[in-house]
């Protein structure tokens, strides 16, 4: 009996490519580096907490960046911490991906014109898949943008270059 | 408890030349214009006289007074030179329940002031602060380095009121 017949008789197998195996596997349990910077990690905390619990995407708060799938740059990025973004995102191990977390990181917030200390953007420094919007976004912003990413994810394939 | 004019005298009658007006034109408190390069002496007569015994330094704020020339330089852009920078000092006694500001002016082109952070240890981080955001030179400070920019910061001390911020920073863009 070959396999894909076994499929609809063996009820402890599943037939599936390894480009959905992987991308399913890693979308499941992404580790995030705990990692906060402004009023918009007060959030984050609030979405990693029991009400809106992160837990529950496969979210859970690394203290090493060596540990880590994603870092949220959550808040004003300034010109002195972004050299060590930078060295953080550096540390992480591939494959690693970046949600931007409220207007300051996204495009420098309301110091865009006269914060001559904040880095206009965090995408200055390290590539960025997911913006999400806000001053500082709520939770259920940050669930959708964690979300957004997870679809990307599912969409990844071992051959094919994506981002 | 004494009123600043009382403290004004207290200090005239002790320091002479070095204290060297009491300035009623704001709308607020009256200031006390003391000598810069005094200021030590006179902080630590403020701490430890019984009459005044001003034990808090509320805050301590670096400031750039913008009354200088303005020269207008071939870029297009405006410098300050001559003028003043200005420290100024909020002082409490919670003994004697009196308040007074103090304000020491000093020239832009040096600007040096004594260090009070010996009288009052709190003033060592926010002189550090008055140094790094407006330039302030504090003599006999302990460790003036910058506080909140970064340590290689060249671009100079963003609250003056002539400053220009870099085009790059480490290879970052800096404007918007």
């Amino acid at each position: 009996m070959g396999l894909l017949d076994k499929e609809f008789n063996d009820d402890n197998i599943v037939i599936s490519n390894v480009d959905d195996l992987l991308n399913w596997a890693r979308l499941s349990s992404l580790w995030q580096m705990s990692f906060g910077l402004a009023c918009c990690a007060i959030e984050m905390m609030a979405t990693s907490a029991s009400h809106y619990d992160f837990d529950r995407f496969g979210v859970i708060p690394r203290p090493s960046p060596r540990q880590a799938d994603i870092i949220i740059i959550s808040g004003t990025v300034t010109l002195k911490m972004a050299t060590r973004i930078k060295r953080l995102y550096e540390q992480m191990p591939d494959p690693k991906y970046i949600i931007s977390m409220g207007s300051c990181s996204n495009s420098g917030g309301p110091y865009w014109e006269h914060g001559y200390h904040v880095l206009k953007g965090v995408d200055r420094v390290i590539p960025v898949d997911v913006y999400v919007p806000g001053c500082p976004p709520r939770p259920e912003a940050l669930l959708e943008g964690l979300l957004t990413l997870q679809e990307k994810i599912r969409n990844e394939s071992l051959v094919k270059k994506t981002a | 408890m004494k009123s600043t004019e009382e403290i004004f005298a207290l200090l005239k009658e002790k320091f002479g030349d070095a204290v060297l007006e009491l300035n009623t034109k704001l709308p607020k408190e009256a200031v006390i214009e003391v000598a810069p390069l005094k200021v030590t002496d006179i902080c630590w007569f403020l701490r430890d006289n019984e009459e005044l015994l001003f034990d808090n330094l509320i805050l301590l704020t670096g400031l750039d007074d913008d009354n200088g020339e303005k020269v207008k330089l071939e870029d297009g852009t405006t410098e300050t030179k001559g003028g003043t920078l200005s420290v100024v000092y909020h002082l409490e006694s919670m003994k004697l329940g009196h308040k007074i500001v103090l304000r020491a002016a000093t020239g832009r082109d040096n600007p040096e002031i004594e260090s009070v952070s010996k009288v009052w240890a709190c003033a060592d981080w926010q002189e550090r602060e008055a140094y790094d955001m407006v330039g302030i030179v504090f003599l006999n400070h302990p460790d003036l380095r910058r506080i909140l920019m970064p340590y290689d910061w060249e671009a100079g001390y963003p609250l003056r009121k002539d400053y220009m911020n870099p085009e790059f920073y480490h290879g970052m863009k800096v404007p918007y």
